[in-house]
Parts: C-alpha cells; sequence; structure tokens
C-alpha cells in the first residue's frame, strides 16, 4: 500500500513537472524534429530565456525519453505514460508508432551545458556547483549571457571561482583585447586541462605566422600556460604513484598467499592461481543469491562474499593438502607436477559448471565511479577500496602469524619441524590450517580481483606468473620482503608503461627481475640466522 | 569426439533400420552419402572461447535449421565439431584433419587473423572450402576462403570518418588503441594512411598497444586524458578478447564521458559487453555491419530462433539470448554456400566457389547480403551504434545501402598493383 502511495506521489511530481512549459512550441519543434543546426538554435534560445522549468524536458531528451508522432506532435514517455510536450498534459493511451528523438554525443553534450546553464539559478549550492563544473571547458559563446547573470547572483566563493574561469574560457576569443588579457590571467587559476589547449591554440603558429597576431596577448597566453601545465604535471605524478601503488596492492594480495604456502611451507603451488580463480567465483555465487533473493541488500553482497570466498578458497585448500600435497613435502618437481595437473583440473571443471564464457561480477555502487582530486584526474573508488583491503588483509595475516598460537606453532614447524614436533606440535595438523590459510588468502584476492577485472576459468593464469614473480623477489619467507616487492613492481611498472608503453614495460620488469635474481639469488630480504633444514 | 563416433553409430543404425524397413536395396553403403559432412573450427576453450563460443552455436542451430526444411540437395548436414583450443598452430591441425580425414564438404570457423593464417595454407594445399566470419584487415585474397566479415573499408574507415564528421563531433586528434597482434597493427597502419590523407598530422596520432590478456588500464586512460588536453580526442579501439572488460570499466571509473573523449571499437559488441555496467559507457561507439538492436522483420525472426535454440539446448547464455556481428556473418555464411551448393548441384569445392559468385541472401540487417562477382567479400552495410544503458547500440549512421569490400585497400602502398580476384592456384 504504502509503495502504491510512493509511486503514485512520484508519478503526481513527475506530472506535475512538466504542467508548465518553458519552451516555445517553435523551440520544441526544433529540437526533436530538426536538424542538429536546428536543435542547437533552439537549445540557444532556451539558455536565453533561462527558464529552469524546461529542465524535464531536456533532461528527458538525454534519457531517451521523448518521442513524435506521426502528427509532429512530441510526447513526453517514461514508463509507458506520457505528456505532450506542447500543453503539458497527460496523454493515455499512447498513440501508436511514435520514433525515438535519437540524440547522439555531439547533441548530448549540448544539451548538458543547456541543462547546466539552467541550474546556476538554482537555491541549492551543491546543484549550482555541479552545474559550473559541467560547464566548465563545454560552455560556448551562447552562454555567456547566463553566465553573466548567474555571477552576479553568486555569493559562494567556490561557484563564482569557477563560474569566472568558464567565462574567461569563452572571453579569451572575444574582440576586446583588455577584457581578453584579464580572461587569459584568470585562466592561470585553472586546473581545466581545456585551458591548456585554448592557451596552446593562441600560441599556435600557422606557417611562419602566429594565428594569435597581438604579441601582448601571446605573452599572457603564455605566462598563463605554463602556471596551468606545472600544475597539471604535478597532479599527472600523483597520478601515476596512486595507479602504481594500486597495482603493488594487487600483486600484494595474490602474491600473499603464495608467500605463505611458497614462503613459509615451501610448496612450489602451481594452482595457486587457480584459489584465486575459485575466490572470484565464489563472490559471483554470491552476488547472484543477493540478486535473487535480497536485491535491496545488493550493495553490501561483498560484505558476504569476502569470509565466503575466503572459506570456499580455504577448504579446496586443505582438500589439496590432506589429498595430494601432503605426500610430496620435500619433492619439488613432483610437487610442481601435481598441482600443475590440479590447476587444469580446477579450470576445466570450472568451464564445465559455469561455462567458458567470462561471468559478469557486478560492482556496488559505492565502489562505482571515484573521488576527484583535481580536475580530470580522479581515484576510482574500487582502486582506493582495494587498497585498503589490501592491507587490512596484510595486517590480519601479520597479527595471525605473530600474535595467535597458530601463528607461533607455523613458524615453530617453518624453522624446525622435527624439534616443533618433539614438543608437542601436531605437525601434520598446522600444515592444513597453513595451506589453508595461504590458499584462503588468495580467495580474498580473487574476490578483489573480481571487482576489476574479469571473472573466467583462466583468471588465476595471469596472476600466477606475477605472484611468483613478488614472491621469489621479495625473498622466500618473508611477509616484508613480499609487500616491498609488490609496490615496488607496481610502481616501477605503472612509471615504465607511463613511458614505454605497457608491452615493453612488462619486458622491461622481467629482465630486471632476471639481473636481480643473478645477483642476489636471496631475493630482496633473506632469513637471518640458522635453519634446520637450510 | 567420442561422443560424436558414437551418435553417429547411433544415427546410422536408425537409419539403415529405416532403409531396410522400406526395403532400399542399398543399405548402408548409400547412407554414407546421405549426409553431408561440414566442419565446425572454433575455439571453445581458451581466451578466444569468449567470442567463438557462441559461433559454433549459431552454426549448429543454422544446420537444424537446414536439416528441418530437408537439408541440401536432399542431403542432411552432419556437422563435425573440432576444438582448436585458441592453439593457432592447432587450428591448422584440426583444419587437415577436417578435411582429408572427415571429407568435410566445408569448414566454418576462425576468429582471429593468426588462426586464419595458420589455416590458410592448409586450405589451398589440399582445396578446401572455409567460409570466416569476422571483420578482419584486408591484405589476404585466397580463391580457397569467403569472407562473410567487414574488410576495412566496411567498418574501420567509415566509423573514423564519422567520428571527424560535424555529428561525430569534428575529431582532430586520434588515439590508436589495440591489442599488440596482426589485426590491430595492420588496421592501425591503414588508419595513419587515411588520417594522414585527410590532413592529420603525425603528432595528433598517438597509437597504442596492449599484450592479450592485459587487465591494468590506468595508465592508458590516464595518457588518453593528457593526450584529450590538446584538442578533440578520440580514441580508435581495436582491443580484442577480454581485455575490453577492464578497459570499459576503467573508463567508466575514471570518469571519461563519451561526450568528451569518444571510443570507437571495432571488436566490441554485445556479446563482450554481457560482463559490463553500460551505465557510465553511454554514448560510445561501435562500428559493424549488423547489430542486435536493428528493427526489422528478418532480425526479429533471427533474434527469435536464436532465442529458442539457446533454451532448447539449454545454453549458458539461455537466459540473456545476444546476438551480435559475426554470428550474423557466420548465419549468412552457412545460408549462401547452401544455395550455392544447390546452384552448382555438388558440393564440389571448384563448382561452389563458382556458384557463389553473386549469391544474395536477406540478412538480418535488413539488407540483402550479396556475395561479389569476384573477390569473395559480401557487400554489406556499415552502421554506427552508440552504447545504450541496457548495453546495446542504438543506431547513429548508417550507410544508405550495402558497400563493397576492398580486401586491398588503398591506403596501403603497392596495393593499387594488386588484383581483386584470387590468384588462380
Amino acid at each position: 500500500m504504502r509503495k502504491f502511495l510512493r509511486r503514485f506521489l512520484a508519478c503526481a511530481l513527475w506530472i506535475a513537472a512538466f504542467n508548465c512549459l518553458a519552451v516555445t512550441p517553435d523551440d520544441l519543434g526544433k529540437l526533436a524534429l530538426g536538424e542538429s543546426d536546428a536543435k542547437e538554435a533552439a537549445l540557444a534560445a532556451i539558455i536565453n530565456a533561462g527558464d529552469e522549468s524546461a529542465i524535464p524536458l531536456l533532461q528527458a531528451l538525454m534519457d531517451d525519453g521523448v518521442q513524435t508522432g506521426p502528427d509532429k506532435k512530441v510526447y513526453i514517455v517514461k514508463d509507458g505514460k506520457g505528456i505532450d510536450a506542447a500543453t503539458g498534459k497527460v496523454v493515455d493511451p499512447l498513440p501508436d508508432n511514435l520514433e525515438d528523438v535519437v540524440i547522439a554525443n555531439v547533441m548530448r553534450k549540448e544539451i548538458g551545458v543547456a541543462i547546466a546553464a539552467l541550474r546556476l539559478t538554482s537555491p541549492d549550492k551543491s546543484v549550482r556547483l555541479a552545474a559550473a563544473k559541467e560547464l566548465q571547458g563545454n560552455a560556448e559563446e551562447d552562454a555567456l549571457p547566463a553566465l553573466a547573470k548567474a555571477l552576479a547572483k553568486e555569493s559562494d566563493p567556490e561557484v563564482k571561482a569557477m563560474l569566472t574561469l568558464t567565462q574567461a574560457s569563452i572571453q579569451l576569443h572575444g574582440k576586446d583585447k583588455a577584457t581578453r588579457i584579464t580572461a587569459i590571467n584568470a585562466l592561470a587559476k585553472s586546473n581545466n586541462p581545456n585551458t591548456k589547449t585554448l592557451l596552446l591554440g593562441l600560441l599556435e603558429k600557422k606557417g611562419d605566422q602566429y594565428t594569435e597576431a597581438d604579441p601582448q596577448v601571446r605573452a599572457a597566453a603564455q605566462e598563463s600556460l605554463n602556471a596551468v601545465q606545472s600544475r597539471l604535471s604535478t597532479g599527472e605524478r600523483y597520478a601515476q604513484i596512486f595507479s602504481g601503488i594500486s597495482l603493488g596492492s594487487i600483486l600484494l594480495l595474490a602474491a600473499l598467499g603464495l608467500a605463505i604456502t611458497y614462503g613459509l611451507m615451501g610448496v612450489i603451488n602451481m594452482a595457486h592461481g587457480e584459489l584465486i580463480m575459485v575466490g572470484a567465483y565464489s563472490t559471483y555465487f554470491v552476488q547472484n543469491l543477493f540478486k535473487a533473493h535480497a536485491p535491496g541488500a545488493f550493495d553490501w553482497y561483498l560484505l558476504v562474499a569476502v569470509p565466503v570466498s575466503f572459506m570456499v578458497a580455504a577448504a579446496v585448500g586443505m582438500v589439496l593438502e590432506r589429498v595430494v600435497i601432503r605426500w610430496l613435502y620435500g619433492r619439488p618437481l613432483e610437487t610442481l607436477l601435481a598441482t600443475w595437473g590440479i590447476s587444469l583440473m580446477l579450470i576445466q571443471g570450472c568451464r564445465t559448471i559455469f561455462g567458458a564464457q567470462n561471468v559478469a561480477v557486478e560492482n556496488p555502487v559505492w565502489m562505482s565511479g571515484g573521488v576527484e582530486i583535481m580536475t580530470d584526474i580522479v581515484l576510482p573508488y574500487s582502486r582506493i577500496v582495494i587498497i585498503g583491503f589490501a592491507f587490512a588483509v596484510l595486517l590480519l595475516v601479520w597479527v595471525m602469524l605473530t600474535r595467535t598460537r597458530l601463528g607461533l606453532f607455523v613458524r615453530a614447524v617453518t624453522q624446525n619441524r622435527s624439534m616443533a614436533a618433539c614438543v608437542g606440535v601436531p605437525t601434520k595438523r598446522i600444515d592444513t590450517w597453513c595451506f589453508g590459510l595461504g590458499s584462503g588468502i588468495a580467495g580474498l584476492a580473487g574476490c578483489a580481483l573480481s571487482q576489476i577485472g574479469n571473472v573466467g576459468p583462466d583468471l588465476g593464469q595471469n596472476y600466477i606468473v606475477d605472484s611468483f614473480m613478488v614472491v621469489v623477489l621479495g625473498g622466500v619467507g618473508q611477509l616484508a620482503g613480499t609487500v616491498y616487492a609488490a609496490m615496488g613492481l607496481g610502481i616501477a611498472n605503472k612509471f615504465l608503461e607511463g613511458m614505454a608503453g605497457a608491452v615493453l614495460a612488462k619486458i622491461c620488469i622481467l629482465v630486471f627481475i632476471i639481473v636481480f635474481i643473478q645477483k642476489r639469488p636471496q631475493g630482496l630480504f633473506a632469513i637471518k640466522g640458522r635453519f634446520a633444514d637450510a | 569426439m567420442s561422443m560424436q563416433r558414437r551418435q553417429f553409430l547411433k544415427k546410422m543404425a536408425v537409419t539403415s533400420v529405416a532403409a531396410a524397413g522400406a526395403n532400399a536395396g542399398l543399405i548402408s553403403a548409400a547412407h554414407a552419402a546421405d549426409t553431408i559432412k561440414v566442419g565446425v573450427l572454433h575455439s571453445l576453450s581458451g581466451t578466444m572461447a569468449i567470442s567463438e563460443t557462441v559461433l559454433k552455436d549459431v552454426a549448429l542451430m543454422t544446420f537444424e535449421e537446414i536439416n528441418a526444411k530437408g537439408g541440401v540437395l536432399g542431403k542432411k548436414l552432419e556437422p563435425v565439431v573440432v576444438d582448436p583450443a585458441s592453439n593457432w598452430p592447432l587450428f591448422a591441425e584440426k583444419g587437415r584433419q577436417l578435411i582429408s580425414q572427415d571429407k568435410v564438404a566445408v569448414t566454418f570457423g576462425c576468429w582471429t587473423s593468426v588462426s586464419r593464417k595458420s589455416v590458410l595454407p592448409v586450405f589451398e594445399e589440399l582445396n578446401g572450402l572455409l567460409f570466416y566470419p569476422v571483420q578482419y584487415e584486408g591484405e589476404e585474397l585466397s580463391k580457397n576462403v569467403f569472407y562473410t566479415g567487414a574488410a576495412p573499408n566496411q567498418q574501420a574507415i567509415p566509423a573514423v570518418e564519422y567520428l571527424m564528421s560535424k555529428e561525430g563531433g569534428g575529431a582532430k586528434r586520434f588515439i590508436l588503441l589495440g591489442t599488440d597482434y596482426v589485426y590491430p597493427r595492420t588496421t592501425n597502419k591503414i588508419l595513419r594512411a587515411f588520417l594522414k590523407s585527410k590532413g592529420v598530422a603525425d603528432k595528433d596520432i598517438d597509437e597504442k598497444y596492449t599484450p592479450f590478456g592485459h587487465s591494468d588500464y590506468q595508465t592508458i586512460v590516464a595518457d588518453i586524458k593528457k593526450f584529450a588536453g590538446g584538442g578533440k580526442t578520440c580514441v580508435i579501439s581495436t582491443i580484442n578478447g577480454d581485455s575490453n572488460v577492464p578497459f570499459y570499466k576503467e573508463l567508466g571509473n575514471q570518469g571519461l564521458k563519451a561526450t568528451d573523449v569518444p571510443v570507437v571499437a571495432f571488436s566490441v559488441g554485445e556479446e563482450e559487453l554481457r560482463g559490463v555496467d553500460t551505465k557510465p559507457l553511454v554514448g560510445h561507439l561501435a562500428a559493424w555491419n549488423y547489430f542486435m538492436s536493428l528493427k526489422n522483420p528478418a532480425n526479429e525472426e533471427f533474434k527469435k530462433k536464436w532465442a529458442a535454440y539457446a533454451k532448447a539446448k539449454k545454453l549458458s547464455s539461455a537466459d540473456k539470448p545476444l546476438t551480435n556481428d559475426p554470428m550474423e556473418a557466420t548465419y549468412i555464411g552457412i545460408n549462401m554456400w547452401k544455395q550455392a551448393v544447390e546452384k552448382a548441384k555438388s558440393t564440389d569445392t571448384d563448382k561452389v566457389i563458382a556458384a557463389m559468385a553473386g549469391q544474395t541472401f536477406k540478412a538480418p540487417s535488413g539488407f540483402v547480403a550479396k556475395m561479389d562477382e569476384r573477390n569473395h567479400h559480401l557487400h554489406k552495410p556499415v552502421f554506427i551504434g552508440e552504447v545504450q544503458a541496457n548495453g546495446q547500440f542504438r543506431v547513429v549512421w548508417k550507410t544508405p545501402g550495402p558497400v563493397r569490400a576492398n580486401p586491398w585497400s588503398p591506403y596501403i602502398p603497392g596495393n593499387d598493383k594488386k588484383k581483386d580476384v584470387p590468384e588462380k592456384a
């Protein structure tokens, strides 16, 4: 009942929004039926009129909600209900054979500008700010009067600064020299890459002649350009470091489990990648359960997926240890072959159950999009969350190994198996738990990877080499080494990629590791002290 | 394989009993000629399985449909499916097996250009017949192959022309982004020459490649933004396979909107977007000769058939059946081959090749696709579509009618001397 009421209210509000339309019938016709030139002219007229009530129509155009009838009438259609755009009256039933008004990219941009220009008069500051942001770098000459009007009324400094910049970027091409120079000077404060384009345009040469004749204007432009450029390149560098850390955190997650099974236990587990894959598919499975049974809580499915992927991967790992690996301790070559065979079986099994195609794991809403630290430099939420997650897992593992009884046993067994057994540590059971822990962490990595990459049967294959690289580079038997190696490789990879491209960067990293391992076979950090089985 | 053989034996037993009942004189010997064997050579495992598995399914669907209508020359089609496992040399091996061991009359298969190049010598040596259903880079014309996908002038060139036009946004700078192998490299070579002929300077073109299966596109997207600072930019993507998913996710997350920098892709269709949230991607483009969203009776029928088939065979895609361009090309290819065999009254390779010239078929694209009389390529319409929030494409530009293919692109020097007909072997 309440649901119905709410829906009814929403519907009523939606209809009310169209009751008085600010668009003249002539403009409406042009907007819906005209060619792109006519559409632009109509949009300019709407911006000039400055009436906010035109926004719903424009928004409907953006959302593909406008249709035209054979009698040239224009309808705004939503959920099967229609409104005559000219009169604002509800039309029920809708006439047959309506045609969509098709909006392509260029129009979409212009409509976006028009909506933003109209929103500049909104009483809500955040709406105005968003509108000013949208206008930045997109607005053209026809938005000038609307901008001037908004600037005169604007009291908020943030919005005002943004509007001034936008205004300046348009005035740049004006006639009056003084206005132009003030505009150029104002632009020095801009963080928008489009500003760079504009200023560069002023400094361009055509043959021997500058396109801009006035040397004073050119000098001002050069000065502003330098200021903008230095700020932009700083921002770019930060972004590069961020993406390096982000890649590093993924490497860390993928390698952490291996650091335990290979580093601590000495098992060369070629099926490690497939344990990651198992974790990713567990996430997929949980996601589907939520979709089917609790769509309202869908945004929080990850909270369930994280423990589930850990447990499933840990369980698979423990079964593997009990059934196969335990009989092969101390025989690295056989372990390698056996686990490789298991990895193939897991891949094929997954293919049989879920199909050869990649499956879709959707990001929860709070993980899509990103935070804008500067114009055009966006840190995606998914990456930030994964960096945090990687370090949380690292902390957990560290606490587990150094602060718990299980951790104590694990370390004891790694350092001296027979002595540990003598004092009553159940070494066989510890092996199983330890392997389960490593596998579970691989599962967590899979859960994280499902949020940014593909989930398919071959998922693990892409990460197994990288994981071994990190563990070997970091030094076997060391968590700290793994962290440094993962972060180092991540950041180095990103900087190289920026300079040399993705293919060459990968090759450079591999060459570096080969050379490094030649010089220092024990990796970055070697365990000091005496070991029974060393 | 053993399954197939067993099924075959079972079928054989049933038909021979039936034949015996009908008092036919030639029992099992007659049966051998009762079917025409057709090969399907698509990767069902490995990296390319994501794209090729549906082509195998759509081929089997088409065979079933033809068989239900009485087969070809009164004989049923008997598919022989092999899995070359995304392993390029294995394509050649399996191709040889299909022709010399299974004695198939025709083979439908391959996706990547590298796999086609791998089987080509086999088909030429054994005088087999291959139908290749995917858009590709051109620069090839074999007597033994019919190309039912697009040549560069039926996809890449019109797409770039559109982006340079006023409606397309008037792009001035171009990033050519692709996976590192022969198709993207050759296509980008053609595009670079084309752009130069339109007066675009070298500094306004940036070429970037990533390895197969690349999944971290942070740097690439940041570079795109930086490059876009120099003027109206568009990205021309020839990324292939499952790398597309992380690429588009990164685009969405970093807020690179189609209104600022549109991305036009040549290897991204409905199937590749299956795993992506397309809401942030609205307005990015793809160029193909067919879209699932096309509204016409032939397409409605094609989609309905496919949905019914997926459901009946319990395919994993059955809850959301999608059709795409290479599927349409496979469908056209098989039907045209059938028509050609009926015209030639034989499955003999040379006779069928001769009969293929000028074949027409009412394609799901809504146009009549025609096999060129000379160059073994289809005349196809070109569509440019924008990604919608529901993962479909909406056509924003199209050619008035089918376009003749130009396998030897005029933008590669030396091609003007190449003949538009296959060299006679």
